[in-house]
């Protein structure tokens, strides 16, 4: 079945104070689809007054809000959710459109995951709750959560629903009234939702900022008026914005990236099974989403008795990967999501060859036909090599893995540690004992054992070094998004006596 | 005869020295990680704080390229230039709003190189 992109409008406005609102200075950017270079619609390019506007409809908006009940703040959110739903196909054909993933991918991943995201939290605040302690007989401790107010949002171009989706429903859920600002390459799904759901919410509660990096995301990092600043990307961005947050003395959260290794121990190759057959899934599992993933597997590590083998078979359903239209769905692999990101990928598979990697399969850009001739496509590559050189520890962000050996439990916990970063990791054993120790040791938030990209909302996912810090989905991710009061209550009658 | 760590593309450089008139003392910061990382970052120079734990690689068109150290480690046998992509990047560098990216290409430097390079 094939789909094709949905219809755009001439140019869309900000979604402020409940409303869409043109750019106070008048000013917009082309977006662009990266499946064939064409136009999809102009969306504002904002500056610090429109942001100042947005920050002051939610600051506005906050004490109602955060007044709300639990049960109306949930009931709202599975409404959000059921929209989402309701509009799956044409949130999928969006963000194909946009990013350039496959449709498969965005109609059975992306958007189901994001209705499950509003929906997780619409119940996990029903169920959760606030604590009270008798600290002695007559001192009560109360413990209640409050909301923290306004919360900034600045969300990556990789997955643009289901970004706003986890950072959205949780901040929304715990009371608090948010000013989103989507990556300057994706702002479709988000100006989508807002006018799925302007009616649903009060006006202020969710706001959404077009724009770029230094023009709008600035002024809404560097805000004294917001009382958080969530952000997922690169590193020193990830630097600059809490240099700006520690200014106004304002929590943040950090989601930066990682270089994941996905290591298969040699027990993997006992059977020739279905198990096996998983294991070869897990680490093509390197091309998903065109490898534009923050915990991409983009380092694998085999053990060296099964390295000849294993990675036959690897390469062999790396070569069956169909590349093709994005809104075809037979399409395994799109496009990159833009043309410097296109660029930046070539220049690594080429540093990779000087720096004498072996090019396995794939090794350069994907001439795909048509109207897509213009698109971003990059061949799914495999590079072998060791762990030193710059593929196997920079972040590309593109369909390329870095293959290397380990001799034994020791070596793989070494290489898979030797990394700046530590957001995911995968570890494919049959051996009992390595399920549990091998993921212990790697200094990673998320490791997968035996699977690999799985996103369930119920399960904690952030990173260790490099990768940044505090957690996103699973409900710990609400204290994230809140203060907590404490009530110290004596009900004793008596003076302490001191004065 | 000194050689450098990094270099900057004629094409690189004039949208360089426009931005420098524009946002007056900036510095460039190569970048690591999700997205629209691995790429150089130009900041300007009051509001990104660098100290020990970044490196000077050098200077190009008169701006300072700093990288952090622990990232260092992993690219000190390279040679970069500075080079531009047309293209809608992310992240809080100055380049985004021109419809054109910084873009790091790299070379394994050579002996001669090695011996000799300054910083």
């Amino acid at each position: 079945m094939s789909y094709s992109a949905p219809k755009f409008k001439e140019k869309y406005g900000n979604f402020i104070n409940g409303k869409f609102q043109d750019p106070i200075d008048g000013a917009y950017f082309e977006n662009h689809s990266p499946v064939d270079n064409k136009l999809l619609a102009k969306y504002p390019r904002s500056n610090e007054k429109d942001v100042k506007s947005a920050i002051e409809a939610a600051n506005n908006a906050k004490h109602e809000w955060g007044k709300t009940s639990a049960s109306e703040r949930a009931a709202i959110l599975h409404k959000i959710a059921d929209v989402i739903h309701e509009n799956l196909e044409t949130f999928a054909q969006m963000e194909t459109a946009d990013n350039g993933k496959s449709i498969r991918e965005t109609m059975n991943a992306d958007v189901p995951l994001a209705v499950d995201h509003f929906r997780y939290f619409a119940s996990a605040i029903r169920a959760e709750e606030g604590s009270a302690t008798e600290l002695n007989e007559d001192t009560l401790s109360l413990i209640i959560n409050e909301p923290l107010g306004v919360v900034a949002q600045i969300i990556p171009w990789n997955f643009p629903l289901l970004m706003l989706a986890w950072k959205v429903a949780p901040a929304l859920a715990s009371g608090n009234c948010v000013v989103l600002k989507p990556a300057e390459q994706t702002p479709a799904s988000a100006t989508f939702l807002a006018e799925k759901i302007a009616d649903l919410l009060p006006p202020g509660v969710f706001n959404v900022i077009h724009g770029f990096g230094p023009e709008a995301g600035k002024p809404l990092a560097s805000s004294p008026n917001v009382d958080k600043v969530a952000f997922t990307g690169e590193t020193t961005t990830g630097q600059l914005i809490m240099q700006y947050a520690s200014k106004n003395l304002h929590p943040v959260t950090m989601e930066l990236g990682g270089k994941s290794p996905n290591v298969f121990f040699n027990s993997i190759m006992d059977h020739d099974d279905a198990f096996l057959d998983k294991c070869i899934e897990g680490a093509v599992l390197f091309a998903f989403n065109q490898g534009e993933v923050c915990t991409a597997p983009s380092r694998i590590l085999i053990q060296e008795d099964i390295y000849d083998e294993f990675i036959k078979r690897v390469i062999e359903r790396t070569k069956a990967i169909k590349m093709g239209n994005p809104f075809e769905e037979s399409t395994m692999m799109g496009a990159q999501a833009s043309s410097d990101q296109h660029q930046k990928i070539l220049e690594y598979i080429k540093i990779g060859k000087d720096e004498g990697a072996e090019v396995l399969a794939g090794g350069g850009a994907a001439k795909l036909d048509g109207n897509l001739a213009n698109g971003f496509y990059i061949q799914p590559t495999i590079l072998k090599g060791h762990n030193k050189m710059r593929v196997f520890q920079e972040e590309i962000f593109g369909p390329v893995v870095a293959v290397c050996t380990f001799k034994d439990e020791a070596e793989a916990i070494e290489i898979a540690n030797d990394t700046m970063y530590g957001l995911g990791a995968g570890v494919w054993t049959r051996d009992a004992h390595q399920l549990y120790q091998i993921p212990r040791a790697i200094k990673a938030g998320r490791v997968w054992v035996n699977c690999y990209h799985d996103y369930p909302a119920h399960a904690p996912f952030g990173g260790y070094k490099k990768s940044g810090f505090g957690r996103e989905n699973h409900l710990m991710m609400l204290n994230h998004y809140r203060q907590s009061k404490n009530m110290l209550i004596s009900y004793d009658k008596n003076k302490l006596g001191f004065f | 005869m000194d050689y450098k760590r990094v270099d900057i593309t004629p094409e690189a450089e004039k949208l360089l020295q426009e931005l420098k008139q524009q946002h007056g003392e900036v510095i460039f910061h190569q970048s690591g990680g999700c997205c629209d990382g691995s790429s150089p970052m130009l900041l300007p120079k009051e509001d990104f704080y660098i100290d020990d734990n970044d490196i000077l690689l050098g200077e190009v068109g008169g701006v300072n390229f700093y990288m952090s150290h622990d990232q260092f480690e992993y690219w000190k046998h390279t040679h970069l230039t500075v080079d531009i992509v047309k293209g809608r990047g992310g992240s809080f560098s100055l380049d985004i709003p021109t419809g054109y990216r910084f873009l790091i290409k790299s070379r394994m430097l050579n002996d001669e190189e090695n011996k000799n390079l300054n910083p």
